[in-house]
């Protein structure tokens, strides 16, 4: 899916190659300041590089529209953004920001059932608690036909046990429909569940690229 | 119901300094040390009027379009100027000129409608209708598109999460800030709403007093007065809107990516 040639980012990020492949859970790890949200943000367009080429499915980014690709490549932020309204305005921003039909109640409802969020829809979003908003905020990605998910630490409001059951199921969910989801977490548990292919950065640089075994499945 | 308008002698106007000087003592007893300042106040408001009698004694008996238009121009100018001044952020030179550009074109159509459309006015470059109005449109739009741009410059840093994720989401960059388009629009158009709703009943505008004091009939100068404030409403809500609707391209480059991120 992505392929990285000699990228720099000011002093921030030296990656000379790297490759994320289709379809496989991706997770990026390393402790805070060694690169990793720069690192997601070149992949979702949101920032250039200062050298070197990145390749979306052997394209040039930068022959690329930006908005084309991170309707492709969506990304979720570590803090949720939420916006003024309802519950169910907020999941349905996303579509419309993509400029996608709305989705349907029962959609809507499938995707919070996914996340494990038993709100009424008509709730005021601001209201949550942070947690609920995190988990709201995945929903409304989910309800995205992106082909690639890009998740900056998607549970760092949840307690333990609720982060594995949720991105159980929102794991699930993605393989369901084929997506590519790169992820950075700082659990190892989540790791170790659910890595196909693990990455760690340490001062802007990959020490670590292999493919894992995740173990969801064995259980 | 006409009237001579009773002229102040010199001797008159000086005693209305009065004023200054009772100022100026309660100052010394509550011992504020503000007189440096009252006084330049003075001395500039006094200097600035009397210049500008003089300039527009002048531009009054040679009526001229170029006069007029070269007095419009130099007033937008200006208010240019002090509007970018008054902007208490650091703002980019595309900003800079797309606060010129609001400003000029939002004024100059709704002058251009209110001279030919609303008054009529024949030749339309009399100078005694088209500067005093120029004035207050001019005024009023400085001060709408100087609050527009704050409005829109607190709201892109304490907004940008949220900006930053409607990309991520896909959105283009006019669909990420049209929120902050549309406060900024609403903090800019409020003040004079406000004043309308308060016009007439809280006080009488400067405009209708000054023709009253010149012998107008109020009904004449309601008319005037209603149309003036149409005419400001107007001119604010086109600069502001000018500058909401395309002020977006200045934060962002030709790569739809936030410029400050780079």
């Amino acid at each position: 899916m992505f392929r990285l040639e000699n990228i720099t980012f000011k002093d921030v990020l030296d990656i000379p190659e790297l490759t994320i492949s289709s379809h496989k859970i991706t997770c990026i790890i390393g402790e805070s300041g060694s690169g990793k949200t720069t690192f997601i943000k070149l992949l979702n367009g949101l920032i250039n590089p200062t050298k070197g080429t990145i390749y979306v499915e052997d394209k040039d980014i930068r022959n690329m529209s930006m908005v084309n690709l991170r309707r492709r490549v969506s990304m979720l932020q570590q803090s949720p953004s939420i916006y003024e309204g309802t519950v169910k305005e907020n999941i349905q921003l996303g579509r419309f920001f993509s400029e996608l039909e709305p989705a349907s109640d029962q959609e809507i409802k499938q995707v919070l059932d996914v996340v494990h969020l038993h709100k009424e829809l008509d709730q005021d979003a601001s209201k949550l608690s942070g947690g609920e908003k995190q988990r709201l905020t995945l929903a409304r990605m989910l309800l995205l036909p992106a082909e690639v998910l890009i998740l900056d630490e998607p549970t760092s409001s949840l307690d333990q046990d609720s982060a594995h059951t949720i991105m159980k199921h929102v794991l699930k969910h993605c393989k369901q429909e084929n997506k590519t989801v790169i992820m950075i977490t700082h659990s190892d548990e989540i790791v170790k569940l659910f890595a196909e292919h693990l990455i760690q950065l340490k001062e802007g640089k990959v020490v670590r690229d292999e493919e894992v075994e995740p173990t969801w499945n064995q259980k | 119901m006409e009237s001579e308008i009773i002229e102040i002698s010199w001797w008159r106007l000086i005693a209305a300094y009065i004023f200054v000087v009772l100022l100026i003592v309660i100052l010394k007893w509550r011992s504020i040390k503000r007189e440096k300042d009252v006084l330049i106040a003075t001395i500039r408001m006094s200097v600035q009027l009397i210049i500008a009698g003089y300039i527009l004694e002048y531009i009054f008996k040679n009526e001229h379009p170029l006069i007029t238009l070269g007095v419009l121009l130099l007033m937008v100018g200006f208010a240019i100027y002090t509007a970018i001044k008054r902007i208490k952020h650091k703002i980019s030179i595309q900003m800079k000129k797309l606060i010129a550009l609001s400003l000029t074109i939002g004024v100059l159509i709704s002058m251009a409608y209110f001279i030919f459309v609303v008054i009529g006015l024949s030749p339309w470059y009399k100078p005694t209708y088209v500067i005093p109005i120029a004035g207050m449109i001019i005024g009023n739009a400085m001060t709408g598109i100087t609050l527009g741009v704050n409005t829109y410059m607190n709201e892109m840093s304490s907004q940008k999460q949220l900006v930053e994720g409607a990309l991520m989401l896909g959105a283009t960059p006019k669909e990420a800030t049209r929120r902050i388009a549309n406060r900024a629009f609403d903090a800019a158009m409020t003040p004079i709403i406000n004043n309308m709703i308060g016009m007439g009943i809280v006080f009488l505008p400067g405009m209708m007093t000054g023709q009253i004091l010149g012998g107008a009939s109020p009904l004449v100068s309601i008319n005037y007065q209603i149309a003036i404030m149409l005419g400001i409403l107007g001119a604010v809500a086109l600069s502001v809107v000018l500058f909401a609707v395309l002020g977006y391209r200045t934060f962002f480059n030709e790569r739809d990516q936030l410029i400050d991120m780079q």
